[in-house]
């Protein structure tokens, strides 16, 4: 595609399945803002929306669903990118912030705050943010040994991963019950209860570094083809990687910190995106735009199966999850390829 | 052999609640009609039982890790732990079992179930180590969802299941013993027998299958006796991660390669590992006590992490 002085090279396919699935996240959030106690149909949701509808349909819309749906858009978001992200660097599919620990450190932090401190939901954020900072900091430092390699990354990030899961268990029994019920359900990732406070920071956070990401992304996909290509390909293998980890942890610890570790979304979001769109490379902004998508249809779904808010939407992914992991595998054995 | 023996001295010795080792000697052989007696004997039954978990978990370990090719491989990987945890947790909440002794089939079924679906996804005859653990993850995954569910809508299993998934060996009593003590042992020696077939396969389908190796039934029985021995530990004591991992890892540093070697090592270390978390736990944290479950985690860890950055096993 040429315009004036530009000249870039698109990829039909993925950007027809970018912006498919835009429309699919944005109509699941509409209907998503429809569901709940009050039943709103689709197209008041939108009048609303716009300016329009009446007293009561504007307050539920705008103060109690409206930031719900644009936290699970954020943080499906922030997921999809930080799962990506994650698979590129450590060159396995199975290289997600869930595996490498990411999420568990980030409870460890919510969780000290909640038993030791019997903090409020702030707080709680606050504490899940600097404890999936400081594990990432933590596996990245340990790692680290004249640069950071996939494999590496990845044991290390599973040792990490068990040291802190440990951690979260003592956490659990020394809590008395209603500390370790409040505990047990921020663990499972929820939506419930997320109002304008979330939203604010969530965008903020993803606003600055989207850009400074997808500015990488190219670096990251010659980095794909190994370090050596990648440094004669004149690509600063280790400063990129650092910065995109970097990303890739606030990215995580945010979304964590918002809602709770939300498994799975992480690790299916660009395992999807890659399928539906058939190109090689890392796929950013698909899995950022399947990660959303996933997140608020997981919602919806957990809200119309049991009922509003009875269930959290990190039960419903992780199943899901399962489900998935579970078709890739027929899959891959029918074609062979494992 | 000796060290073994030592932490299994020390563990009858040593406990939350200081007891003069003469008591001890005394309460071994007579009963005095003191609390010694419970105390001792609580000792001895927990001292056995880890003993057994242990070496029951070092030896699955050591064999998954042969029948996945994968130096990572834990039992938990193939959903064991998954497994047993969704069963019990289904016990408290439906079945409304209340004694860890009630607990024991229901988790011992449940690494079954889950050991025998994951054998069936991975394909039973065309089984792969990749397809074995995707399947083993996936079933993970899907049964944590569960029990998460399970946990929040149910108080009762949540005040009960967060004690039993960090791993302790404190309920152990003997009747919990006397339960397992069979699937340990059959376990135990299908396993041993296992290790020059096992050898064989470890070094790739096509060399398998040239040095005469039997495949499919050396992989089938793998997975049995690796399921069986973790269940029955999971069952017996919770899941207590780690140990299934490191120590193959560590017996391998002196034996190399050759499972003739690593398997009958890794049954007398790890127990001796397991048996040393469990006192630490007791003496770290007096007069209350550390699960052991969570000694061989933090602990482990840190090794573990030790060896994946000194040595080439960054290169897998």
């Amino acid at each position: 595609m040429r315009t004036g002085g530009l000249s870039l090279r698109l990829d039909l396919r993925a950007l027809t399945v970018v912006v498919l699935l835009l429309v699919c996240a944005l109509a699941a959030s509409v209907v998503l803002i429809g569901t709940g106690d009050f039943p709103i149909p689709a197209g008041d949701v939108l009048k609303t929306l716009f300016g329009g509808g009446d007293a009561g349909q504007e307050f539920i819309v705008n103060e109690l669903r409206l930031p719900r749906v644009l936290v699970g858009l954020l943080v499906g978001a922030s997921l999809g990118l930080g799962g990506a992200l994650f698979q590129s660097i450590s060159r396995n599919p199975l290289g997600s912030p869930d595996v490498l620990g990411l999420s568990q450190g980030a409870t460890a932090g919510a969780l000290v705050v909640i038993v030791l401190f019997s903090g409020s939901a702030t707080a709680v954020t606050l504490g899940a943010l600097a404890g999936g900072l400081v594990t990432g900091l933590a596996i990245y430092l340990l790692a680290w040994k004249q640069g950071v390699h996939g494999y590496r990354l990845v044991l290390v990030g599973i040792g990490v991963s068990a040291v802190v899961t440990a951690v979260n268990g003592y956490l659990l029994t020394k809590a008395d019950l209603v500390d370790a019920a409040r505990a047990v359900v921020w663990m499972t990732g929820s939506l419930n209860g997320r109002d304008w406070t979330q939203v604010w920071p969530l965008l903020g956070l993803c606003a600055v570094l989207l850009p400074l990401v997808l500015a990488n992304a190219r670096g990251l996909r010659m980095m794909e083809m190994g370090d050596d290509v990648s440094y004669a390909l004149g690509v600063r293998v280790e400063r990129v990687r650092l910065l995109l980890m970097v990303g890739a942890v606030l990215l995580t610890a945010a979304a964590t910190a918002a809602a709770g570790p939300v498994g799975f979304v992480a690790l299916t979001a660009p395992q999807l995106a890659r399928r539906l769109t058939r190109s090689p490379g890392p796929n950013l902004v698909s899995s950022l735009c399947m990660g959303a998508t996933l997140l608020v249809t997981a919602d919806w779904a957990s809200q119309r199966a049991f009922g509003a808010d009875q269930l959290p939407v990190g039960v419903v992914t992780g199943v899901l999850g399962g489900v998935y992991l579970l078709w890739l595998l027929v899959t891959e054995r029918r074609a062979g390829r494992i | 052999m000796v060290l073994l023996l030592l932490v299994a001295l020390a563990s009858i010795a040593i406990g939350a609640k200081s007891l003069p080792l003469g008591d001890v000697w005394h309460g071994l052989f007579h009963d005095t009609g003191t609390y010694a007696d419970i105390v001792v004997d609580d000792r001895i039954s927990r001292t056995v039982l880890g003993l057994l978990a242990g070496a029951a978990l070092g030896l699955s370990g050591a064999v998954l890790q042969a029948l996945t090719r994968n130096p990572l491989a834990d039992p938990g990987l193939l959903g064991i732990n998954a497994g047993a945890s969704a069963a019990v947790v289904t016990a408290i909440t439906y079945f409304g079992v209340t004694s860890l002794s009630g607990y024991v089939w229901f988790a011992f079924a449940g690494a079954a179930v889950v050991g025998a679906l994951v054998w069936f996804l991975g394909g039973s005859r065309g089984a792969t180590p990749v397809r074995l653990a995707l399947a083993g993850t996936a079933i993970s995954a899907a049964l944590y969802g569960y029990l998460q569910a399970v946990m929040i809508m149910d108080d009762a299993a949540l005040s009960k299941m967060r004690f039993w998934t960090v791993g302790s060996l404190a309920s152990a009593t003997g009747s919990t013993i006397t339960q397992v003590a069979p699937f340990l042992a059959v376990g135990t020696v299908v396993s041993l027998l296992l290790a020059r077939p096992l050898n064989a396969v470890a070094m790739g389908d096509d060399t398998a299958r040239a040095l005469g190796a039997n495949l499919n039934r050396t992989r089938a029985l793998a997975m049995l006796s690796a399921t069986v021995l973790c269940g029955a530990a999971t069952a017996a004591c919770g899941p207590i991660v780690f140990v299934g991992l490191m120590v193959p890892h560590v017996v391998r540093s002196f034996t190399g390669p050759d499972l003739r070697w690593i398997l009958p090592y890794a049954t007398i270390l790890s127990p001796a590992l397991l048996l040393g978390a469990d006192v630490f736990g007791r003496l770290i944290a007096r007069p209350a006590e550390l699960q052991v479950g969570i000694v061989t985690a933090v602990l482990g860890g840190p090794v573990f992490i030790f060896l994946v950055r000194r040595r080439r096993t960054a290169q897998l």
